[in-house]
């Protein structure tokens, strides 16, 4: 599913170079729910960044779906992203103009589907939310976690191969953050590959696999048993 | 290629972003209705400035007499110099070839009345050369003949306005005004650009106003329209010859400005040209400069509305948005803003200039307003700037890496 071999990255600041990965290898196969943990500058969201090529890698390699992900120019990069990648965000990133369907079907947009099919494609992940009843409802008419849930239902939308979160429950409360994790563990049970970032243990004992960065390595790669969410909602 | 879909997100953009729009609408409004009032007010000027020499015919040379300032032959300064018919026939008669139009004048100020009606006007007695010198339009009846001149006849030609005071409601053609206790017939109804003065004139026949108010064959002035074909210079030289002849006529010092006065208005209408070309390069100067402004606004407007949008468009790239797709959304919205901010602006310019025209008036200003081709070459220069303006910032936008532009500030 998922390849990484020998990535290094880094960047500039100043005169020198900060080098924020030093060599990671990853391989993340389909169905998995994987957690990457660090503390702050270990290099985790600049990883996630390069696997969601929102970021260059500069050394190393990196396959997608048996697709070699080299050279991208932006539109490359831009059908990519829209083809593989479903992302969901910390701070939700929603359109404040759009309601929560439009929001939803606007990488359907981007995918090329006809406004009718978008709409309907959109109110069914909105369902599978559970959020239909809010469909036209602004942004910020909604709660945090409705805005998270109307996010993954957005990176839902595109039918990606994989998705990415990055502190999808860090703006929200633990009671929330629970009830978004259980919803990411049913999805994860459909067979939806997830890669999560988070500095949170209990979020990461929700996952399968835990990776943990230091400076830029991987420290640690290990399977874990996973708690489940639903206990405490 | 027609996208409604495209478009739906830009109208969407725009209805919710109420705000943005209004503001860089506003912008651009203002500056084009910044444009067309200073292009109508200078339009305007441009008019007056024309309409000054519009009512006569503008090869026509004034003769005027005066008083001698200077002594000459054994004459003491002083005398006074009286043109007669006889001076009007040495000029057609010597000067024949040179000459389109030549008329004598007389000066008189008359009351008049018609039943209860009464008012005091300009009399002139004129030959039939008259009318084409004047730029007299007559719309009814018909202008003073040689024919009249010859019989002496008591016939006059009124103005509009002079028709308009006294036969209130009625056909003044054929009946009789009274002039100073004569009955004069009224033979014809005219109409002149030159205002409201120039349509408050009596004309009569030359011959009459002769024996009528002097019994003499006295000339107030002589009006000669010259052979158009002459060039500027052929005019000149023309009217100065003339000068020449008639102050060797009149014993008069070739130094002498007062006693015989010769107006060519080609010389007038030549510097006025001057003025209307300069008036019509600065007209041009500013026109561009309040343009030129406006398109910086906007395309500040557009640089300010895109670093607004940077978090939308990071996320929209994020779900796939491709770079031509932010390039398109960004410059539909930047030229539909402009394109119909800018043509209320015009309307409104326009309105304006239609409201207070007429009060302009008294401050040279005649008929402000923009043309029609104006009006649409405007229109297509806004719609190109406001694409130039909304480009490159869209470029730009379509630039932002999403990372950046999704980092939490």
């Amino acid at each position: 599913m998922l390849e990484i071999k020998q990535l290094h990255k880094s960047y500039p600041i100043g005169k020198d170079k900060l080098h924020v990965l030093k060599g990671i290898d990853l391989s993340v196969q389909s169905g998995e729910l994987v957690a990457i943990m660090g503390s702050s500058g270990s290099g985790k969201s600049t990883l996630l960044n390069i696997i969601g090529m929102l970021d260059e890698l500069d050394e190393g390699t990196y396959t997608l779906d048996n697709v070699p992900i080299v050279n991208l120019n932006e539109k490359k990069a831009a059908q990519y992203r829209n083809k593989f990648l479903g992302f969901i965000f910390q701070s939700f990133n929603l359109i404040n103009y759009k309601n929560a369907v439009e929001n939803v079907a606007l990488p359907l947009y981007y995918q090329g589907f006809k406004r009718k099919e978008r709409m309907e494609k959109a109110m069914f992940h909105l369902k599978k939310v559970g959020l239909e009843n809010w469909a036209h409802h602004l942004p910020n008419e909604l709660s945090g976690g409705q805005k998270q849930r109307v996010a993954i239902a957005r990176a839902l939308a595109a039918e990606p191969k994989l998705l990415l979160a990055d502190e999808p429950t860090g703006a929200l409360d633990t009671k929330t953050s629970y009830e978004i994790m259980d919803f990411i563990q049913e999805l994860n049970d459909e067979g939806k590959t997830i890669l999560i970032v988070t500095h949170e243990e209990d979020i990461a004992n929700m996952c399968k696999r835990i990776v943990r960065l230091k400076d830029g390595v991987i420290m640690e790669d290990k399977f874990v048993e996973q708690v489940r969410a639903s206990q405490y909602v | 290629m027609f996208d409604l879909d495209l478009w739906r997100e830009v109208f969407q953009s725009m209805n919710m972003n109420k705000t943005r729009t209004l503001l860089s609408g506003f912008t651009v409004a203002f500056a084009i209705l910044l444009f067309t009032l200073l292009f109508g007010i200078a339009n305007g000027l441009e008019n007056t400035f024309n309409g000054f020499f519009k009512d006569d015919a503008t090869n026509t040379i004034f003769i005027n007499s005066g008083q001698t300032t200077k002594p000459f032959k054994g004459f003491k300064a002083g005398r006074k110099i009286q043109f007669k018919n006889e001076d009007y026939q040495y000029i057609k008669d010597d000067y024949g070839n040179k000459v389109q139009y030549i008329t004598s004048r007389i000066y008189k100020n008359l009351p008049a009345s018609y039943k209860n009606e009464k008012s005091s006007y300009s009399v002139r007695g004129v030959h039939p050369d008259h009318q084409f010198l004047e730029k007299t339009l007559v719309y009814n009846g018909r202008y003073i003949s040689e024919k009249d001149i010859q019989e002496k006849s008591k016939v006059i030609v009124i103005g509009r306005l002079v028709a308009e005071d006294l036969f209130i409601g009625e056909e003044a053609l054929g009946k009789y005004i009274n002039l100073a206790g004569i009955q004069y017939k009224v033979v014809g109804e005219y109409r002149d650009d030159g205002g409201d003065d120039e349509e408050r004139i009596i004309y009569m026949p030359l011959a009459t106003a002769q024996q009528v108010y002097g019994n003499n064959d006295y000339v107030d002035q002589i009006n000669v329209g010259y052979n158009p074909a002459m060039n500027y210079d052929q005019a000149l030289s023309f009217s100065s010859m003339l000068t020449k002849q008639l102050k060797k006529r009149f014993n008069v010092s070739p130094r002498d400005q007062r006693a015989i006065r010769v107006r060519n208005m080609a010389e007038a209408s030549k510097n006025v040209n001057k003025m209307t070309g300069v008036l019509g390069i600065l007209i041009l100067v500013i026109g561009m400069g309040t343009l030129i402004a406006g398109i910086v606004g906007i395309a500040n407007i557009m640089i300010f509305v895109v670093k607004e949008r940077t978090k939308e468009l990071g996320i929209r790239k994020a779900l796939g948005a491709q770079p031509k797709s932010i390039v398109a959304m960004i410059m539909i919205e930047a030229v539909l803003v402009t394109a119909i901010a800018g043509y209320f602006g015009l309307l409104l310019g326009m309105g304006v200039l239609e409201l207070i025209g007429d009060s302009l008036k008294k401050y040279f200003i005649t008929d402000p307003s923009v043309s029609t081709g104006l009006i649409i070459g405007a229109t297509i220069i806004l719609v190109i700037s406001g694409a130039i303006a909304g480009y490159l910032p869209a470029k730009r936008a379509s630039k932002i890496k999403p990372i950046v532009a999704l980092r939490d500030d």
